[in-house]
């Protein structure tokens, strides 16, 4: 395979650069995946909870999440495959007035967009969330078309599709370097091999600045990594993601659902942010998480915890992905910078991606690239990242 | 059905009491746990799997696996790990378990973190012993063990160990030698013991998290970590693996010689090596049938005094033979074995089913080590001892975890504390595996002396120190040397019988010719219990591999305190074949008979991953397709992701790549995970009570 040119190598064979790879395969190319690690996945994609929303209130990630609900939600149909889709709606909480102001805030650009969220009260969100704790509700969001997925299905269904597509993948091959001519990409070359090819993308997740490094970019990517756990299954009682952004010690929000399995998952955010790549368990986790979360929905109490990890967000100093072309070296592109919502945003960006260097954009894609470009003036963070 | 006499273990039960079990009342006694309470009443299927319906019960009865999940009071819980109360309501688990509905949080206090000097984690002969080295320095320490006594699978042996007597109470019961080692660990005063407490991660942060008593969370952050796990049992891939009555050696001799319950009525035991030999033997302790031990190797792995008591009393042991399949709709009713060729392949025609209720897996074990892995990961002070560190007899886990008790106490500080060398090397002969077999040396000439029938090298020397005389030799620089009887002048043997009685092999009889020179009083030793052999009966002499030497008088039956439940019959034997003779059969056992045409199951239903019922052959597939990354099997599959963590299949799935010819070096193992065991968040939330309504 070394010997052969492609038209496009990915690097990472995670949540960004597997549906990449299907759709860039899917428009005709020649498409290879090169990750360090053993298998599709196995970054921070395995570590994801598989929450999938579209309300969020920068356009870009409206228009992306949007997308990949579509992409997850009719995959099943279109390629047979179960990826554990289910259509279950997302419920943001609010129990101080602080909450319901921010979420209230929202709504109005969520609106604009036209995606269906709305402000229920502490009765009509009891009806959807009859387990959340009444005392001091004051209301919340219910945004019914969101969802969530098995990260892990949905991203080894996406690698199956694009090999079936043509797409190379290559597994356990660290990239050493990417060879330039003149100002443009010529090859990539890993520990294994050297791959001839004009374009490549950096979809490294949280290691995307050593990727840059490479060609002497800084990308202004930094991990900070988030814990998470499952626990045993039970018969199905909770159908949307219930997210709490009340700040408290340790942690400024957390979030959980009931798995298609049955499995409550669950994730917190750490307030101070653990920067680094740090994923080795620590003992803090399950008592601040656990707490909140029978707090926040008594009926918690006996469900036994089965698994907990940690995994990586790459955060960028807006908490919005760098998408787009490198100035400074022709067929170089970044799709980076995630910051936790790879598997929500992966699938969308990937048809973005392919449309990019098959030089098909349509105008929506101007428009989400120019708010994620790695070149743009970084302001203040999304209210809901 | 309960036991209600035991040829060694005694049987004291307190006052009865009600529960249910699907609607059913039952009856129970203090202490048993659910899965022994259902078993006394004939209860093996617990539940059905939510995936396929299949039924569920018990396999590894330790706590390790969740497949005896059923429901009491409303939420779920292991059978075999919870203690069944007074009115307590249990259901089968069918399907996946409904959440109990709780309306106001439980009261919830900050999660307890403490320090100490040392943790010992497991209270099997390893962490006992290091808890008492650390307990002599006074070091303050913690053991922690998940069972409801000390003791590990001490409590499960009824048979003398062996072992050097000096060093490791040789020639003693294990359940006599946990009592023991209790006593000494609660005679520390600064060892502090947590029962019921359940280990569930070794963070990164240097902390130790526990369940203490089963009902609060509390963090522990020792200086030093010693991992005393022990080990788990070994699984196997043959169809039928996963139904209710196939379960392990270890959980077998829980059920039965913990929990008092006649868990079978017939029983086949898998593999040879001393775990399924003294399992054999301790369901015919138990009154139970046992219908044959196959095992693959042309002989048995064990010590070849274990494979001859079994042999003696009259269980075929097929060698060069495998299980092909455990057969049954709801449970075992019979098993399918066959004849293997050199690569351990079944050879067609040589199927035999024979009719059984139970199957024993007793394949091997692995180290449950996973504790130490983190702890080293993470820098941790660690250390690690017994089955943890190394598969071995309890005698060397005692050995093992005397060393790290004072290794623990040097890398404290705690001056003038030494590691005798003797100690090291002991450790390491303790942990030999047999040796060298001998042809038998002639017997010996005289009136009066014993027979050793024990020709193969194995760590043990209760013999050679019981005799007044000195007349049972064993190098004292290596206990592994075979015994030998040599009468020196002057000195004769005195026909005290403490050599036969104090034999962990029940490996030496004494012949006496001094009443009658025709005809020897030969004395056997006899641990079925007293009241199974009278005197005037006629028995069935058997050599020491347990071929017939026709029928005998017994001419006495001793009982004696001192001799410890091991009773001595004396029987009247011919002098041909006096010195021949090394136990007794006491009735013609029916050769157990193979149906007449082999049961063959259908289906590729054997079961990679029990928790989530990932069958071998959706993931031998995958490995055909190029899968190398364990954990892409589990993505794709969900094999390891269920209540176990993969303890059970990683290792199955370790064998199938080397059964398809691909390399370990090419495999990525699973990625360890906390936690250990699942446990409520209401109790990771410093919340007492789990406040169902």
């Amino acid at each position: 395979m070394g010997d052969g040119a492609y038209d496009v190598v990915i690097i990472g064979a995670g949540s960004v650069g597997t549906p990449a790879a299907l759709f860039l395969a899917q428009a005709g190319l020649d498409v290879l995946v090169l990750d360090r690690l053993p298998s599709v996945g196995q970054g921070s994609n395995k570590a994801a909870i598989g929450g999938i929303r579209a309300t969020h209130s920068d356009p870009a990630k409206i228009r992306l999440a949007q997308r990949t609900i579509e992409i997850l939600a009719s995959w099943e149909e279109t390629h047979g495959q179960d990826i554990e889709w289910r259509s279950g709606g997302y419920v943001f909480v609010a129990y101080t007035p602080r909450e319901e102001r921010i979420l209230k805030d929202l709504l109005v650009v969520q609106h604009a967009y036209g995606l269906g969220i709305e402000w229920l009260d502490a009765k009509a969100l009891l009806e959807i969330v009859p387990d959340l704790n009444p005392r001091g509700l004051i209301g919340g969001t219910y945004s019914p078309g969101d969802g969530h997925c098995s990260p892990l299905l949905a991203c080894h269904a996406f690698y199956d599709e694009a090999r079936r597509k043509g797409a190379s993948f290559r597994f356990g091959e660290q990239v050493t370097g990417i060879e330039l001519r003149e100002g443009r990409v010529r090859a990539v070359r890993s520990n294994e091999d050297c791959y001839e090819t004009p374009v490549v993308i950096n979809a490294a997740g949280p290691w995307a600045r050593a990727v840059g490094n490479l060609v002497g970019l800084d990308h202004p990517v930094q991990p900070d990594s988030h814990e998470a756990g499952v626990t045993e299954p039970v018969t199905h009682f909770l159908d949307p993601m219930v997210v709490d952004i009340r700040p408290a010690p340790g942690s400024s929000n957390y979030y959980f659902h009931q798995l298609a399995s049955g499995q409550i998952a669950f994730c917190i955010t750490p307030q101070p942010p653990i920067v680094g790549e740090d994923c080795r368990e620590t003992s803090g986790f399950l008592p601040m998480v656990a707490r909140r979360m029978v707090d926040l929905m008594p009926r918690l109490a006996n469900l036994r915890v089965r698994r907990t990890w940690r995994g990586l967000y790459p955060m960028t100093p807006d908490g919005s992905p760098l998408v787009g072309w490198a100035q400074e070296i022709e067929g170089y592109a970044m799709a980076i910078g995630m910051c936790g919502q790879g598997v929500m945003l992966g699938p969308g960006l990937g048809e973005l991606l392919a449309r990019m260097i098959t030089g098909t954009l349509v105008p929506e894609d101007q428009e989400v690239l120019g708010i994620l470009s790695p070149y743009r003036e970084f302001a203040a963070q999304e209210a809901l990242r | 059905m309960r036991l209600n006499h035991h040829p060694i273990l005694p049987i004291d039960r307190e006052e009865r009491f009600r529960f249910t079990f699907n609607g059913q009342k039952l009856d129970a006694y203090p202490g048993e746990t659910i899965a022994a309470a259902l078993f006394a009443h004939g209860i093996r299927t617990f539940g059905y799997h939510p995936r396929d319906g299949s039924p569920q019960g018990i396999y590894c009865a330790n706590g390790q696996c969740a497949q005896c999940l059923v429901i009491a009071d409303g939420k779920p819980v292991k059978a075999c790990m919870t203690l069944v109360r007074p009115g307590m309501r249990v259901d089968p688990a069918d399907g996946l378990p409904e959440l109990p509905r709780v309306s106001v949080p439980p009261p919830m206090k900050e999660v307890e973190r403490i320090r100490v000097p040392a943790l010992v984690i497991g209270g099997g002969p390893a962490g006992m012993s290091a808890a008492i080295e650390l307990g002599a320095t006074g070091i303050r320490t913690l053991l922690v063990d998940d069972k409801h006594r000390l003791g590990g699978k001490l409590v499960l042996q009824t048979h003398r160990f062996f072992g050097s007597r000096d060093a490791v109470y040789a020639g003693t019961r294990g359940i006599d030698i946990a009592t023991r080692l209790d006593r000494e660990v609660r005679a520390q005063p600064s060892v502090e013991v947590w029962l019921n407490s359940t280990a569930l991660a070794v963070y990164s942060d240097h902390v130790v998290g526990v369940l203490r008593a089963g009902r609060e969370y509390v963090l522990v952050a020792p200086e030093v970590l010693l991992v005393a796990c022990g080990a788990r049992e070994r699984s196997l891939l043959f169809k039928g693996n996963t139904l209710p009555g196939v379960y392990g050696a270890g959980a077998f001799q829980t059920l039965v010689n913990r929990d008092l319950v006649r868990a079978a009525d017939r029983l086949f035991i898998v593999g040879g090596g001393n775990v399924g030999l003294i399992a054999g033997y301790h369901a015919l302790q138990a009154g139970i049938e046992v219908v044959g031990l196959v095992e693959a190797l042309p002989e048995c792995g064990g010590y070849k005094v274990h494979r001859d008591k079994l042999a003696r009393l009259g269980v075929p042991i097929y060698t060069s033979h495998t299980i092909l399949s455990a057969n049954g709709h709801d449970g075992v009713e019979s098993v399918t074995i066959a004849q293997v060729d050199e690569r351990f392949r079944p050879v067609p025609g040589t199927e035999k089913t024979f009719p059984c209720d139970t199957v024993l897996v007793a394949v091997g074990l692995d180290p449950a080590d996973e504790f130490y892995r983190k702890a080293h990961e993470f820098g941790m002070r660690a250390f690690v001892a017994g089955d943890a560190q190394e598969i071995a007899e309890a005698s060397a886990a005692i050995f093992s975890g005397r060393i790290a008790g004072r290794r623990i106490a040097q890398a404290l500080g705690q001056p003038g504390v030494e590691i005798p060398l003797e100690w090291e090397r002991m450790a390491e002969i303790l942990k030999s595996k047999p040796g060298q077999r001998g042809a038998p040396p002639p017997p010996p000439v005289g009136d009066v002396f014993p027979v050793l029938h024990c020709h193969e090298e194995i760590p043990c020397n209760p013999c050679a120190s019981v005799c007044p005389q000195g007349l049972i030799r064993i190098d004292p620089e290596d206990i592994r040397r075979r015994p030998q009887y040599v009468p020196t002048g002057g000195n004769a043997c005195l026909g005290c019988e403490r050599c036969v009685v104090v034999c962990p092999g029940l490996a030496i009889t004494l012949v006496d010719f001094r009443r009658d020179q025709q005809n020897a009083t030969v004395t056997v030793p006899f641990e079925l219990g007293a009241e199974a052999v009278r005197e005037g009966d006629r028995v069935t002499a058997v050599d020491v591999a347990g071929e017939d030497l026709g029928p005998v008088a017994v001419t006495g039956v001793r009982t004696s305190p001192r001799n410890d439940r091991t009773v001595l019959v004396k029987l009247l034997v011919p002098r041909r074949v006096a010195t021949c003779v090394a136990g007794i059969r006491l009735r013609a056992r029916p050769q157990p008979a193979a149906l007449p045409r082999p049961v063959e199951r259908l289906g590729d239903d054997e079961i990679l991953c029990r928790c989530e019922r990932v069958t071998v052959g959706e993931v031998r597939a995958l490995i055909r397709r190029g899968f190398r990354d364990m954990n892409e099997i589990k993505a794709v599959t969900r094999a390891g992701m269920g209540a176990c963590g993969g303890k059970t299949c990683g290792p199955l799935l370790r064998r199938l790549f080397r059964e398809e010819g691909i390399p370990l070096e090419e495999v990525t193992d699973y990625v360890p995970r906390p936690l250990f065991m699942e446990a409520p968040l209401a109790l990771f939330a410093g919340a007492e009570e789990t406040g169902d309504e």
